[in-house]
């Protein structure tokens, strides 16, 4: 599969529907859109025609604001038709603006709170080990949500039952809600702080398509402990006025917004 | 109701491989002999409780029925969000259990008193609340929960009613029990208080003011067809429950009676009606502070009874 082909309509895809309907996150979806079709056009053992398949490796998209991404994502790769994205955020939808599995094949779990994939996703690796099974259960965060507590109840966990068939990456954009990571509540020293907690960590550039398939294809990084990737990544990646900017994490791209942010996606220059 | 519960649990999991039970690091004396005997059905996650229910959410998903279980506040309101978004959005198969419902904990501390947890709970969609008032049903529920799909809640109290079953008594979610009957009020109770309940009938029945006692062990979903009868067929209802009186089992009652246009002709709760008591004491020393004893119940059902009665002669002396 051409993975950057891939992104390209990810990214096309999740702007048309935050345009149409509205919604936020546009530059969350952005930032995290290489490493989803990566995951998906790569490294997931999946398969669309039969969503529930037992032997699947599981994906939860625990920063479930992100929704237009993984519906996206999900849709280009065959889980459900492409059209449906259509309907995301309108009434009677069920393409919500935080993903929810209600009636869409390959949504493994509902998020939108934050906080909550990373201890289900713990639970999921955990019931694999207990019954001897091979697959594995990635989860993406943000890292934003780094800051809510339940995260790091479950990271002590996976590590003290070495869960080495789970993968937390981290959407490392350093941008959140209202202001940077760093102005709102200090993540760094980041890396050092999961692998304290036991976890094996890789940093990437998140954006490089190689660097990640290369970095998922060394899973799991060492036996018997649980792995982390962190992605350094660009919040808005692929349209240059919504690179790194908080504006973006709220505002829909309307009108010439909207069009001169498509041609710049259909150029693929950034 | 404890010692009931796990009894039971020893022998869900043992016909069961698909039963799993979570500890958030509690059950000292109590859960040892469940984590020797099954340890690949047995996990404690430590002090952390929205983890807790993310992980036995994350188990559920994979097949697994998992019970939760800890004291008081900390598997319901310690982590509610998880309950809501992980457990109920997904219609796993989680039961929740708490040990140490109302003042069970008295001497521990207001932190340790479970005094919401029924109507926070019961106000989720497709949660079912069991909060058994003796020990046959505490050990019947275990089982209840354990086959019925989906969330549920189970409260479990340091104090019961004893034994209360009938030979052959089949337990049923969702089917209260009648102990007693009578005509002039209906006791409708929930939890461990049942024992007082019972005490008060029988008190009242020397006096002659004869109760039927409903045990409403499930508080959602209601006994609807007992409760219409009851209204029907008794003289007022009385609500017992040691949880504030703000949506539990009494607010519950209320709203089925009046949208089923079928309301008692009295109606009250007893309940909680006062702030977090600032000193500490048995379960029974708490109860009777917050107006729920022996007496207290009593006394509250003398005055309905005798009140209706002053009425209804009133009301005849002045037709006449």
């Amino acid at each position: 599969m051409d993975i950057a082909a891939y992104a390209k309509k990810i990214r096309i895809h999740a702007l048309r529907m935050t345009s149409r309907g509205g919604s936020s996150h546009i530059a969350s979806v952005f930032s995290m859109t290489d490493i989803l079709a990566v995951l998906y056009g790569s490294v997931l053992r999946v398969d669309p025609k039969n969503a529930k398949w037992a032997e699947r490796d599981r994906f939860i998209l625990s920063k479930g604001h992100a929704g237009a991404g993984i519906y996206a994502t999900l849709a280009e790769r065959g889980f459900f038709p492409v059209s449906q994205l259509d309907t995301h955020y309108q009434d009677g939808s069920l393409l919500s603006g935080h993903v929810s599995h209600k009636g869409i094949p390959g949504v493994e779990f509902s998020t939108g709170s934050l906080g909550h994939g990373l201890s289900v996703a713990g639970g999921m690796a955990y019931s694999a080990k207990l019954d001897g099974k091979g697959h594995r259960v990635f989860v993406v965060l943000s890292d934003g949500e780094c800051d809510e507590g339940s995260n790091w109840e479950a990271i002590l966990f996976a590590a003290h039952h070495k869960l080495d068939n789970l993968v937390a990456i981290v959407d490392y954009n350093k941008i959140q809600s209202l202001a940077s990571v760093s102005e709102t509540l200090e993540l760094e020293p980041f890396a050092d702080k999961w692998k304290s907690f036991g976890w094996d960590v890789r940093e990437v550039a998140g954006h490089d398509l190689k660097a990640l398939n290369d970095t998922f294809e060394r899973l799991p990084f060492s036996p018997e402990r649980p792995s982390c990737v962190i992605a350094h990544t660009t919040k808005g990646k692929g349209v240059s006025f919504m690179e790194n900017s908080v504006l973006w994490h709220y505002r829909t791209a309307r009108g010439d917004e909207f069009e001169k942010a498509l041609q710049e996606l259909e150029k693929g220059a950034l | 109701m404890r010692t009931e519960f796990i009894r039971r649990l020893h022998k869900l999991a043992e016909a069961n491989p698909d039963l799993f039970l979570i500890t958030g690091d509690l059950g000292f004396g109590v859960l040892g002999d469940f984590a020797k005997k099954f340890p690949r059905q047995y996990l404690n996650v430590g002090v952390a409780e929205q983890n807790m229910m993310g992980v036995a959410a994350g188990l559920a998903l994979e097949g697994r029925r998992v019970f939760v279980y800890s004291i008081g506040n900390f598997p319901t309101l310690r982590c509610l969000e998880q309950i809501r978004n992980d457990v109920l959005y997904h219609r796993l198969n989680v039961k929740i259990v708490a040990i140490g419902g109302g003042f069970s904990y008295g001497q521990l501390g207001f932190s340790h008193h479970a005094t919401e947890d029924l109507s926070i709970l019961r106000s989720f969609p497709g949660m079912t609340v069991v909060s058994p008032g003796d020990l046959w049903e505490a050990a019947e529920a275990t089982e209840a929960v354990f086959s019925r799909p989906g969330p549920c809640y189970l409260r479990l109290d340091k104090s019961s009613a004893g034994h209360t079953e009938r030979p052959g008594e089949v337990f049923e979610i969702g089917k209260a029990r009648q102990l007693r009957d009578g005509r002039d009020a209906t006791l409708i109770v929930s939890g461990g208080i049942l024992e007082l309940a019972l005490k008060a009938a029988e008190t009242l029945d020397v006096e002659g003011i004869h109760c039927r006692v409903l045990s409403a062990h499930t508080v959602k979903p209601l006994d609807a067809d007992a409760l219409e009868r009851a209204s029907r067929e008794t003289g007022g209802f009385v609500t017992i429950e040691e949880h504030v009186i703000d949506g539990g089992l009494g607010g519950a009652v209320a709203e089925l009676c009046l949208e089923g246009r079928f309301p008692p002709a009295f109606f009250h709760r007893i309940g909680i009606r006062s702030d977090y008591p600032d000193v500490v004491g048995s379960q029974s020393f708490l109860r009777a502070r917050c107006g729920m004893d022996l007496k207290a119940i009593r006394n509250a059902v003398a005055a309905l009874v005798r009140g209706k009665a002053r009425e209804r002669g009133r009301a005849e002396r002045a037709a006449k």
